[in-house]
Protein backbone atom coordinates (compact mmCIF):
# COMPACT_ATOMS: atom_id res chain seq x y z
CA UNK A 1 0.00 0.00 0.00
CA UNK A 2 1.54 3.71 -0.70
CA UNK A 3 1.48 6.54 1.35
CA UNK A 4 -1.63 7.66 0.00
CA UNK A 5 -3.63 4.39 0.37
CA UNK A 6 -2.57 4.35 3.59
CA UNK A 7 -3.41 7.65 4.49
CA UNK A 8 -7.17 6.98 3.41
CA UNK A 9 -7.11 4.00 5.15
CA UNK A 10 -5.89 5.33 8.60
CA UNK A 11 -8.11 8.48 8.41
CA UNK A 12 -11.04 6.07 7.68
CA UNK A 13 -10.55 3.92 10.07
CA UNK A 14 -9.68 6.93 12.77
CA UNK A 15 -13.13 8.80 12.15
CA UNK A 16 -14.85 4.99 13.00
CA UNK A 17 -13.54 5.42 16.47
CA UNK A 18 -12.74 8.89 17.05
CA UNK A 19 -15.79 11.53 16.84
CA UNK A 20 -13.24 14.74 17.14
CA UNK A 21 -11.51 13.73 13.54
CA UNK A 22 -13.34 15.34 10.43
CA UNK A 23 -11.80 15.21 6.91
CA UNK A 24 -12.52 18.14 4.82
CA UNK A 25 -11.90 16.99 0.45
CA UNK A 26 -12.33 19.58 -2.50
CA UNK A 27 -13.21 16.21 -4.54
CA UNK A 28 -9.93 14.89 -4.40
CA UNK A 29 -9.61 11.44 -3.39
CA UNK A 30 -13.18 11.97 -2.12
CA UNK A 31 -14.13 8.38 -3.73
CA UNK A 32 -11.93 6.52 -1.52
CA UNK A 33 -13.70 7.62 1.34
CA UNK A 34 -17.22 7.05 0.35
CA UNK A 35 -17.74 4.34 2.90
CA UNK A 36 -16.87 6.38 6.07
CA UNK A 37 -18.77 9.37 4.44
CA UNK A 38 -21.62 6.69 4.57
CA UNK A 39 -21.36 6.08 8.12
CA UNK A 40 -19.96 9.51 9.46
CA UNK A 41 -21.11 11.93 7.11
CA UNK A 42 -20.48 14.93 9.28
CA UNK A 43 -17.54 13.94 9.48
CA UNK A 44 -16.26 13.37 5.95
CA UNK A 45 -16.85 16.60 4.43
CA UNK A 46 -16.52 17.00 0.34
CA UNK A 47 -16.89 20.57 -0.53
CA UNK A 48 -16.26 19.81 -4.23
CA UNK A 49 -13.32 21.83 -6.37
CA UNK A 50 -13.42 24.61 -3.64
CA UNK A 51 -10.25 25.00 -2.14
CA UNK A 52 -10.24 28.32 0.26
CA UNK A 53 -13.44 26.95 1.19
CA UNK A 54 -11.62 23.89 2.13
CA UNK A 55 -9.05 25.23 4.10
CA UNK A 56 -12.04 27.82 5.95
CA UNK A 57 -14.03 25.34 6.70
CA UNK A 58 -11.26 23.09 8.42
CA UNK A 59 -10.79 26.52 10.50
CA UNK A 60 -14.05 26.27 11.45
CA UNK A 61 -14.29 22.92 12.40
CA UNK A 62 -11.24 23.50 14.49
CA UNK A 63 -13.01 26.64 16.19
CA UNK A 64 -15.45 24.16 17.59
CA UNK A 65 -12.81 21.69 18.95
CA UNK A 66 -12.89 19.33 16.54
CA UNK A 67 -9.61 17.80 14.70
CA UNK A 68 -9.71 18.53 11.09
CA UNK A 69 -7.90 16.65 8.38
CA UNK A 70 -7.93 18.78 5.21
CA UNK A 71 -6.42 16.82 2.34
CA UNK A 72 -5.55 17.68 -1.58
CA UNK A 73 -2.76 18.01 -4.15
CA UNK A 74 -0.16 19.93 -2.42
CA UNK A 75 -0.50 23.29 -4.84
CA UNK A 76 -4.45 23.21 -4.15
CA UNK A 77 -3.94 22.64 -0.92
CA UNK A 78 -1.02 24.95 0.24
CA UNK A 79 -0.54 27.28 -2.92
CA UNK A 80 -3.82 27.88 -3.81
CA UNK A 81 -5.26 28.92 -1.15
CA UNK A 82 -2.30 30.03 1.26
CA UNK A 83 -4.01 33.20 2.85
CA UNK A 84 -6.40 30.92 4.58
CA UNK A 85 -3.95 28.59 5.43
CA UNK A 86 -2.16 31.54 7.46
CA UNK A 87 -5.03 32.83 8.57
CA UNK A 88 -7.78 30.42 9.38
CA UNK A 89 -5.38 28.35 11.74
CA UNK A 90 -2.43 30.26 13.02
CA UNK A 91 -3.99 33.76 13.67
CA UNK A 92 -7.14 31.93 15.02
CA UNK A 93 -4.87 30.46 17.66
CA UNK A 94 -6.30 26.51 16.07
CA UNK A 95 -4.66 23.75 14.29
CA UNK A 96 -5.35 21.38 11.70
CA UNK A 97 -3.83 18.55 9.92
CA UNK A 98 -3.32 19.05 6.39
CA UNK A 99 -2.09 16.05 4.32
CA UNK A 100 -1.22 17.02 0.42
CA UNK A 101 -0.07 14.30 -2.47
CA UNK A 102 1.46 15.33 -5.63
CA UNK A 103 4.52 16.98 -3.53
CA UNK A 104 7.55 18.16 -5.88
CA UNK A 105 7.56 15.87 -9.01
CA UNK A 106 5.30 13.16 -8.36
CA UNK A 107 3.00 13.56 -10.91
CA UNK A 108 5.29 14.16 -13.76
CA UNK A 109 3.33 13.09 -16.64
CA UNK A 110 0.46 16.23 -15.63
CA UNK A 111 3.59 18.59 -15.49
CA UNK A 112 3.62 21.65 -13.41
CA UNK A 113 -0.02 22.47 -12.21
CA UNK A 114 0.25 19.95 -9.89
CA UNK A 115 3.33 20.17 -8.62
CA UNK A 116 4.29 22.45 -5.79
CA UNK A 117 8.06 22.62 -5.04
CA UNK A 118 7.58 25.74 -2.79
CA UNK A 119 5.21 24.55 -0.34
CA UNK A 120 7.22 23.89 2.67
CA UNK A 121 9.17 27.19 1.94
CA UNK A 122 5.77 28.75 1.74
CA UNK A 123 4.82 27.19 5.40
CA UNK A 124 8.00 28.14 7.01
CA UNK A 125 6.87 31.66 6.32
CA UNK A 126 4.41 30.76 9.39
CA UNK A 127 5.13 29.99 12.79
CA UNK A 128 4.22 27.23 14.73
CA UNK A 129 4.21 24.47 11.71
CA UNK A 130 5.35 21.12 12.25
CA UNK A 131 6.17 19.65 8.71
CA UNK A 132 6.32 15.52 8.35
CA UNK A 133 7.99 14.77 4.93
CA UNK A 134 7.71 11.31 5.50
CA UNK A 135 9.67 8.26 3.22
CA UNK A 136 7.57 5.39 3.82
CA UNK A 137 4.12 4.23 4.20
CA UNK A 138 4.64 2.91 7.97
CA UNK A 139 5.57 6.52 8.69
CA UNK A 140 2.94 7.92 7.63
CA UNK A 141 1.02 5.78 9.68
CA UNK A 142 2.75 6.93 12.65
CA UNK A 143 2.80 10.13 12.05
CA UNK A 144 -0.54 10.51 11.13
CA UNK A 145 -1.67 8.55 14.72
CA UNK A 146 0.50 10.94 16.15
CA UNK A 147 -1.33 14.04 14.19
CA UNK A 148 -4.70 13.04 14.84
CA UNK A 149 -4.25 13.24 18.70
CA UNK A 150 -2.46 16.78 18.95
CA UNK A 151 -4.16 20.38 18.49
CA UNK A 152 -1.60 21.98 16.56
CA UNK A 153 -0.74 22.71 12.89
CA UNK A 154 0.77 19.74 10.97
CA UNK A 155 1.86 19.50 7.55
CA UNK A 156 1.93 15.83 6.44
CA UNK A 157 3.87 15.50 2.59
CA UNK A 158 2.42 12.32 0.93
CA UNK A 159 4.87 10.92 -2.12
CA UNK A 160 3.91 8.26 -4.20
CA UNK A 161 7.78 7.54 -4.62
CA UNK A 162 9.50 5.63 -1.15
CA UNK A 163 12.09 4.11 0.37
CA UNK A 164 12.95 0.74 0.43
CA UNK A 165 12.47 0.39 4.14
CA UNK A 166 10.78 2.93 6.98
CA UNK A 167 12.72 4.44 9.78
CA UNK A 168 10.19 4.83 12.80
CA UNK A 169 11.18 7.33 15.34
CA UNK A 170 11.20 10.70 16.17
CA UNK A 171 14.28 13.37 15.65
CA UNK A 172 16.96 12.88 12.73
CA UNK A 173 18.12 9.32 12.80
CA UNK A 174 21.72 8.26 12.10
CA UNK A 175 21.50 5.95 9.08
CA UNK A 176 25.60 5.74 8.45
CA UNK A 177 28.12 6.53 10.29
CA UNK A 178 31.51 8.45 8.55
CA UNK A 179 33.70 11.12 9.71
CA UNK A 180 34.48 13.46 5.78
CA UNK A 181 31.36 14.99 6.74
CA UNK A 182 26.97 14.87 7.00
CA UNK A 183 24.52 14.40 4.43
CA UNK A 184 20.90 15.26 5.95
CA UNK A 185 18.75 13.06 3.88
CA UNK A 186 14.78 14.20 3.99
CA UNK A 187 11.76 11.72 3.60
CA UNK A 188 12.10 10.00 0.03
CA UNK A 189 15.37 11.17 -0.92
CA UNK A 190 17.27 8.76 1.30
CA UNK A 191 17.55 5.69 -0.83
CA UNK A 192 18.97 7.94 -3.37
CA UNK A 193 21.15 9.36 -1.00
CA UNK A 194 22.50 5.53 0.50
CA UNK A 195 22.67 4.60 -3.55
CA UNK A 196 24.78 7.84 -4.11
CA UNK A 197 27.29 7.89 -0.92
CA UNK A 198 27.62 4.04 -0.97
CA UNK A 199 31.96 3.43 -0.08
CA UNK A 200 32.06 6.91 0.97
CA UNK A 201 32.96 7.93 4.32
CA UNK A 202 30.58 10.30 4.90
CA UNK A 203 27.55 10.01 7.66
CA UNK A 204 24.10 10.28 6.71
CA UNK A 205 21.14 11.32 8.66
CA UNK A 206 17.30 10.63 7.96
CA UNK A 207 14.51 13.01 8.51
CA UNK A 208 10.79 11.73 8.45
CA UNK A 209 10.71 15.58 10.00
CA UNK A 210 12.21 18.85 9.04
CA UNK A 211 10.04 21.29 10.96
CA UNK A 212 11.18 21.27 13.59
CA UNK A 213 14.53 20.89 12.60
CA UNK A 214 16.63 19.02 14.55
CA UNK A 215 19.07 21.22 15.03
CA UNK A 216 20.91 19.15 18.09
CA UNK A 217 20.75 15.93 16.22
CA UNK A 218 22.78 17.83 13.29
CA UNK A 219 25.29 19.85 15.73
CA UNK A 220 26.13 16.05 17.45
CA UNK A 221 26.61 14.83 13.84
CA UNK A 222 28.74 17.41 12.82
CA UNK A 223 31.05 16.67 16.09
CA UNK A 224 31.69 13.79 14.90
CA UNK A 225 32.92 14.29 11.44
CA UNK A 226 34.34 16.88 9.49
CA UNK A 227 31.98 19.86 9.31
CA UNK A 228 30.38 20.17 6.02
CA UNK A 229 27.11 19.19 5.54
CA UNK A 230 24.98 18.36 2.27
CA UNK A 231 20.83 18.77 2.26
CA UNK A 232 18.95 17.02 0.60
CA UNK A 233 15.27 17.79 0.07
CA UNK A 234 12.69 16.83 -2.08
CA UNK A 235 11.45 20.33 -2.70
CA UNK A 236 13.19 23.50 -3.32
CA UNK A 237 16.68 23.35 -2.73
CA UNK A 238 17.92 25.06 0.20
CA UNK A 239 14.70 25.54 1.90
CA UNK A 240 16.56 24.19 5.21
CA UNK A 241 19.54 25.42 4.55
CA UNK A 242 19.01 28.62 7.15
CA UNK A 243 18.08 25.86 9.95
CA UNK A 244 21.63 24.28 9.57
CA UNK A 245 23.40 27.89 9.43
CA UNK A 246 21.43 28.48 12.74
CA UNK A 247 22.63 25.01 14.78
CA UNK A 248 25.75 25.38 13.55
CA UNK A 249 26.00 29.62 14.59
CA UNK A 250 29.25 29.30 15.97
CA UNK A 251 31.06 26.17 14.56
CA UNK A 252 32.99 26.79 11.04
CA UNK A 253 30.91 24.50 8.59
CA UNK A 254 29.95 24.55 4.56
CA UNK A 255 26.45 23.90 3.55
CA UNK A 256 25.38 22.06 -0.22
CA UNK A 257 21.98 22.38 -0.60
CA UNK A 258 20.13 19.72 -2.88
CA UNK A 259 16.88 19.71 -4.00
CA UNK A 260 14.29 21.18 -6.41
CA UNK A 261 16.03 23.41 -9.20
CA UNK A 262 15.24 27.52 -8.32
CA UNK A 263 16.40 28.81 -11.29
CA UNK A 264 14.25 27.30 -14.03
CA UNK A 265 11.02 25.46 -14.60
CA UNK A 266 11.31 22.05 -15.56
CA UNK A 267 9.21 21.93 -18.96
CA UNK A 268 8.59 18.53 -19.42
CA UNK A 269 6.83 15.41 -18.43
CA UNK A 270 8.10 11.91 -18.37
CA UNK A 271 8.96 10.29 -15.35
CA UNK A 272 9.96 11.19 -11.94
CA UNK A 273 13.12 9.72 -12.21
CA UNK A 274 13.86 11.81 -15.51
CA UNK A 275 13.04 15.06 -13.38
CA UNK A 276 15.51 13.73 -10.42
CA UNK A 277 17.69 13.73 -13.19
CA UNK A 278 17.03 17.18 -14.02
CA UNK A 279 17.12 18.59 -10.80
CA UNK A 280 20.62 16.32 -10.00
CA UNK A 281 19.19 14.71 -7.04
CA UNK A 282 19.21 11.36 -8.91
CA UNK A 283 22.01 9.37 -7.21
CA UNK A 284 24.51 9.96 -10.12
CA UNK A 285 23.94 13.82 -9.66
CA UNK A 286 24.16 13.16 -6.25
CA UNK A 287 27.25 11.33 -6.65
CA UNK A 288 28.50 14.04 -8.43
CA UNK A 289 27.76 16.89 -5.80
CA UNK A 290 28.89 14.60 -3.33
CA UNK A 291 32.38 14.34 -4.75
CA UNK A 292 32.75 17.90 -5.94
CA UNK A 293 31.15 19.29 -2.01
CA UNK A 294 32.80 16.78 0.11
CA UNK A 295 36.83 15.71 0.50
CA UNK A 296 36.43 12.02 0.04
CA UNK A 297 38.66 9.66 -1.69
CA UNK B 1 -12.56 45.60 36.99
CA UNK B 2 -15.19 48.09 37.19
CA UNK B 3 -18.32 48.13 37.91
CA UNK B 4 -20.75 48.18 34.55
CA UNK B 5 -23.68 50.34 33.95
CA UNK B 6 -26.30 49.13 31.63
CA UNK B 7 -25.78 51.08 28.56
CA UNK B 8 -28.16 51.48 25.47
CA UNK B 9 -28.73 51.62 21.59
CA UNK B 10 -28.61 56.41 22.55
CA UNK B 11 -25.30 55.27 24.31
CA UNK B 12 -23.38 53.94 21.28
CA UNK B 13 -22.19 57.75 19.32
CA UNK B 14 -20.50 58.36 22.88
CA UNK B 15 -19.16 55.54 23.15
CA UNK B 16 -17.73 55.39 19.26
CA UNK B 17 -16.72 58.88 19.62
CA UNK B 18 -14.32 57.89 22.29
CA UNK B 19 -12.15 55.79 19.61
CA UNK B 20 -13.39 57.89 16.23
CA UNK B 21 -10.21 60.28 17.23
CA UNK B 22 -8.53 57.27 15.76
CA UNK B 23 -10.72 56.17 13.50
CA UNK B 24 -10.14 54.37 9.68
CA UNK B 25 -13.20 53.95 8.42
CA UNK B 26 -16.08 55.70 9.73
CA UNK B 27 -18.48 54.74 7.31
CA UNK B 28 -18.17 51.77 7.11
CA UNK B 29 -17.85 50.97 10.85
CA UNK B 30 -21.36 53.32 11.41
CA UNK B 31 -23.35 51.04 8.66
CA UNK B 32 -22.87 47.95 10.64
CA UNK B 33 -24.41 49.79 13.92
CA UNK B 34 -28.18 49.18 13.75
CA UNK B 35 -27.44 45.38 12.67
CA UNK B 36 -24.93 44.69 15.57
CA UNK B 37 -27.20 46.56 18.43
CA UNK B 38 -30.18 44.38 17.30
CA UNK B 39 -27.91 40.97 16.96
CA UNK B 40 -26.47 41.81 20.44
CA UNK B 41 -29.95 43.31 22.03
CA UNK B 42 -32.52 40.86 21.10
CA UNK B 43 -31.10 37.66 18.58
CA UNK B 44 -27.69 36.49 19.84
CA UNK B 45 -27.80 34.03 22.90
CA UNK B 46 -24.78 34.84 24.16
CA UNK B 47 -23.11 37.13 27.40
CA UNK B 48 -20.30 37.90 28.65
CA UNK B 49 -20.31 34.87 31.24
CA UNK B 50 -21.40 32.64 28.35
CA UNK B 51 -18.19 33.63 25.98
CA UNK B 52 -17.05 29.91 26.26
CA UNK B 53 -20.40 27.79 26.85
CA UNK B 54 -20.69 25.26 23.77
CA UNK B 55 -24.56 26.35 23.10
CA UNK B 56 -23.87 29.95 23.26
CA UNK B 57 -24.67 31.71 19.60
CA UNK B 58 -21.41 32.67 17.86
CA UNK B 59 -21.40 35.80 15.48
CA UNK B 60 -18.74 36.41 13.12
CA UNK B 61 -17.55 39.82 12.19
CA UNK B 62 -16.13 39.19 8.81
CA UNK B 63 -15.93 42.54 7.61
CA UNK B 64 -13.38 42.90 10.18
CA UNK B 65 -12.48 46.60 9.09
CA UNK B 66 -14.14 49.58 10.72
CA UNK B 67 -14.95 47.65 13.90
CA UNK B 68 -16.05 50.79 15.99
CA UNK B 69 -19.59 49.97 16.51
CA UNK B 70 -18.34 46.11 16.87
CA UNK B 71 -16.48 47.36 20.24
CA UNK B 72 -19.60 49.94 21.22
CA UNK B 73 -21.62 47.38 21.22
CA UNK B 74 -19.96 44.84 23.05
CA UNK B 75 -18.72 47.72 25.32
CA UNK B 76 -22.41 48.37 25.95
CA UNK B 77 -23.49 44.69 26.17
CA UNK B 78 -20.50 43.97 29.23
CA UNK B 79 -18.14 42.37 26.90
CA UNK B 80 -15.28 44.92 27.49
CA UNK B 81 -14.95 47.79 29.71
CA UNK B 82 -15.86 50.88 27.97
CA UNK B 83 -12.66 52.79 29.50
CA UNK B 84 -10.85 50.43 27.03
CA UNK B 85 -12.73 51.91 24.02
CA UNK B 86 -10.14 55.04 24.85
CA UNK B 87 -7.01 52.71 24.02
CA UNK B 88 -8.42 51.94 21.20
CA UNK B 89 -5.40 50.76 18.19
CA UNK B 90 -2.94 51.95 20.46
CA UNK B 91 0.12 49.27 21.37
CA UNK B 92 -1.02 48.16 24.46
CA UNK B 93 -4.61 47.52 23.95
CA UNK B 94 -6.85 44.31 22.82
CA UNK B 95 -9.37 46.92 20.55
CA UNK B 96 -7.36 46.65 17.14
CA UNK B 97 -8.63 48.24 14.05
CA UNK B 98 -9.22 44.13 13.11
CA UNK B 99 -10.80 42.45 16.09
CA UNK B 100 -8.87 39.23 17.41
CA UNK B 101 -10.70 36.71 18.80
CA UNK B 102 -7.36 35.71 20.94
CA UNK B 103 -7.38 39.26 22.15
CA UNK B 104 -10.94 39.80 23.08
CA UNK B 105 -13.40 37.27 24.69
CA UNK B 106 -16.29 37.09 22.90
CA UNK B 107 -15.20 37.84 20.06
CA UNK B 108 -15.26 34.37 17.54
CA UNK B 109 -12.63 35.27 14.41
CA UNK B 110 -9.97 37.17 13.73
CA UNK B 111 -11.05 38.88 10.93
CA UNK B 112 -9.46 41.88 8.86
CA UNK B 113 -8.84 39.90 5.68
CA UNK B 114 -11.80 40.16 3.42
CA UNK B 115 -14.35 36.72 2.77
CA UNK B 116 -12.68 34.52 5.47
CA UNK B 117 -15.94 34.56 7.80
CA UNK B 118 -18.44 32.70 5.66
CA UNK B 119 -16.41 29.82 5.20
CA UNK B 120 -15.08 29.95 9.03
CA UNK B 121 -19.02 29.69 10.05
CA UNK B 122 -19.83 26.97 7.70
CA UNK B 123 -16.96 25.30 9.55
CA UNK B 124 -18.36 26.26 12.65
CA UNK B 125 -21.84 25.03 11.59
CA UNK B 126 -20.76 21.53 10.70
CA UNK B 127 -18.58 21.02 13.58
CA UNK B 128 -21.49 22.44 15.97
CA UNK B 129 -23.98 19.80 13.60
CA UNK B 130 -20.90 16.72 13.89
CA UNK B 131 -21.24 17.04 18.16
CA UNK B 132 -24.81 17.15 18.13
CA UNK B 133 -25.39 21.09 18.86
CA UNK B 134 -28.66 21.63 17.12
CA UNK B 135 -29.15 24.95 19.31
CA UNK B 136 -26.58 27.37 18.76
CA UNK B 137 -26.73 29.61 15.50
CA UNK B 138 -24.04 30.73 13.66
CA UNK B 139 -23.73 34.39 12.12
CA UNK B 140 -22.08 35.91 9.93
CA UNK B 141 -21.54 39.89 8.78
CA UNK B 142 -20.07 40.55 5.74
CA UNK B 143 -20.47 43.62 3.37
CA UNK B 144 -21.79 44.24 -0.11
CA UNK B 145 -18.19 45.50 -1.47
CA UNK B 146 -16.43 42.27 0.82
CA UNK B 147 -19.18 39.79 -1.05
CA UNK B 148 -16.70 40.61 -4.25
CA UNK B 149 -14.00 38.38 -2.93
CA UNK B 150 -14.60 34.31 -4.69
CA UNK B 151 -14.42 32.75 -1.23
CA UNK B 152 -17.83 33.87 -0.27
CA UNK B 153 -19.11 32.54 -3.57
CA UNK B 154 -17.52 28.64 -2.68
CA UNK B 155 -19.33 29.54 0.78
CA UNK B 156 -22.58 30.55 -0.85
CA UNK B 157 -22.85 27.45 -2.70
CA UNK B 158 -21.52 25.12 -0.15
CA UNK B 159 -23.80 26.10 2.84
CA UNK B 160 -26.96 25.44 1.27
CA UNK B 161 -26.23 22.45 -0.47
CA UNK B 162 -25.01 21.02 3.20
CA UNK B 163 -28.20 22.27 4.72
CA UNK B 164 -26.75 24.77 7.17
CA UNK B 165 -30.44 25.86 8.57
CA UNK B 166 -28.36 27.32 11.98
CA UNK B 167 -26.44 30.01 9.60
CA UNK B 168 -27.34 33.02 8.68
CA UNK B 169 -25.23 35.80 6.63
CA UNK B 170 -26.06 39.45 7.11
CA UNK B 171 -24.72 41.54 4.62
CA UNK B 172 -24.65 45.03 5.29
CA UNK B 173 -25.39 46.60 1.98
CA UNK B 174 -24.16 50.51 1.66
CA UNK B 175 -23.46 50.17 -2.48
CA UNK B 176 -19.96 49.94 -1.69
CA UNK B 177 -18.94 47.12 -4.29
CA UNK B 178 -17.27 48.79 -7.06
CA UNK B 179 -18.48 46.70 -9.63
CA UNK B 180 -22.16 46.43 -8.26
CA UNK B 181 -24.61 43.41 -8.23
CA UNK B 182 -27.16 43.50 -10.92
CA UNK B 183 -30.35 41.65 -10.12
CA UNK B 184 -29.46 42.37 -6.63
CA UNK B 185 -27.76 40.44 -3.60
CA UNK B 186 -30.45 38.41 -2.07
CA UNK B 187 -30.57 36.61 -5.50
CA UNK B 188 -26.78 35.48 -5.38
CA UNK B 189 -28.04 33.34 -2.24
CA UNK B 190 -31.41 32.31 -3.31
CA UNK B 191 -30.82 30.80 -6.62
CA UNK B 192 -27.58 28.87 -3.95
CA UNK B 193 -30.39 27.53 -1.97
CA UNK B 194 -30.68 30.04 1.23
CA UNK B 195 -34.20 31.98 2.26
CA UNK B 196 -33.08 35.17 1.50
CA UNK B 197 -35.11 38.77 2.41
CA UNK B 198 -33.98 42.32 2.01
CA UNK B 199 -34.33 44.64 4.82
CA UNK B 200 -34.13 48.47 5.62
CA UNK B 201 -30.63 47.91 7.56
CA UNK B 202 -31.67 50.52 10.00
CA UNK B 203 -34.97 49.49 11.13
CA UNK B 204 -34.79 47.98 14.26
CA UNK B 205 -38.09 45.89 14.30
CA UNK B 206 -37.70 44.71 10.57
CA UNK B 207 -34.16 43.73 11.28
CA UNK B 208 -35.10 41.46 14.28
CA UNK B 209 -37.95 40.22 12.53
CA UNK B 210 -35.85 39.16 10.09
CA UNK B 211 -33.02 38.10 11.94
CA UNK B 212 -35.21 35.95 14.30
CA UNK B 213 -34.25 31.93 14.57
CA UNK B 214 -36.52 29.92 11.71
CA UNK B 215 -36.72 26.52 12.10
CA UNK B 216 -35.72 24.82 8.71
CA UNK B 217 -32.27 23.54 7.07
CA UNK B 218 -32.08 25.98 4.47
CA UNK B 219 -29.49 28.94 5.37
CA UNK B 220 -30.89 32.26 5.74
CA UNK B 221 -29.57 35.56 4.08
CA UNK B 222 -30.44 38.99 5.29
CA UNK B 223 -29.53 41.73 3.46
CA UNK B 224 -29.50 44.87 5.26
CA UNK B 225 -29.72 47.85 3.45
CA UNK B 226 -28.28 51.12 4.24
CA UNK B 227 -27.01 54.43 2.98
CA UNK B 228 -24.64 54.70 0.48
CA UNK B 229 -21.39 54.91 1.46
CA UNK B 230 -20.44 57.65 -0.75
CA UNK B 231 -23.02 60.04 1.92
CA UNK B 232 -20.32 60.11 4.12
CA UNK B 233 -17.25 60.81 1.84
Amino acid sequence: MDMRDTFLTDISAAIDTDPRIALVLADISAVAVEDVALRHPDQVINVGIREQTLIGVAGGLALTGLRPVAHSYAPFLIERPFEQVKLDFGHQDTGAVLVSIGGSHEWTEGGRTHMSPGDVALLDTLPGWTVHVPGHAAEVRELLADALLRDDRIYLRLNIRANRVPHLGSGFQTIRQGTAGVVLAVGPMLDSVLEATAGRDLTVLYASTIRPFDGVRLRSAVWDARPDVAVVEPYLRGTSSHFVNDALADVPHRVLSLGIRRDTEIRRYGTPEQHDTAHGIDPDGLRTAFDGFFSVN
Amino acid sequence: MTTMTRLEYPDLPGLIDRMSGAEKHTPASQSTTDVLWVLYDEILNVSPSTVDDPLRDRFLLSKGHGPMAYYAVLAAKGFIDPAELDTWATYDSRLGQHPDRVLIPGVEIAAGSLGHGLPLGIGMALGLRAQGNSTSRIVVLTGDAELDEGSNHEAIQVAARLNLGRLTTVVVDNSSASLGWPGGIADRFEREGWDAVTVDGRDHRVLADALRDKPGTRPRAVIARVEPKHLFQ
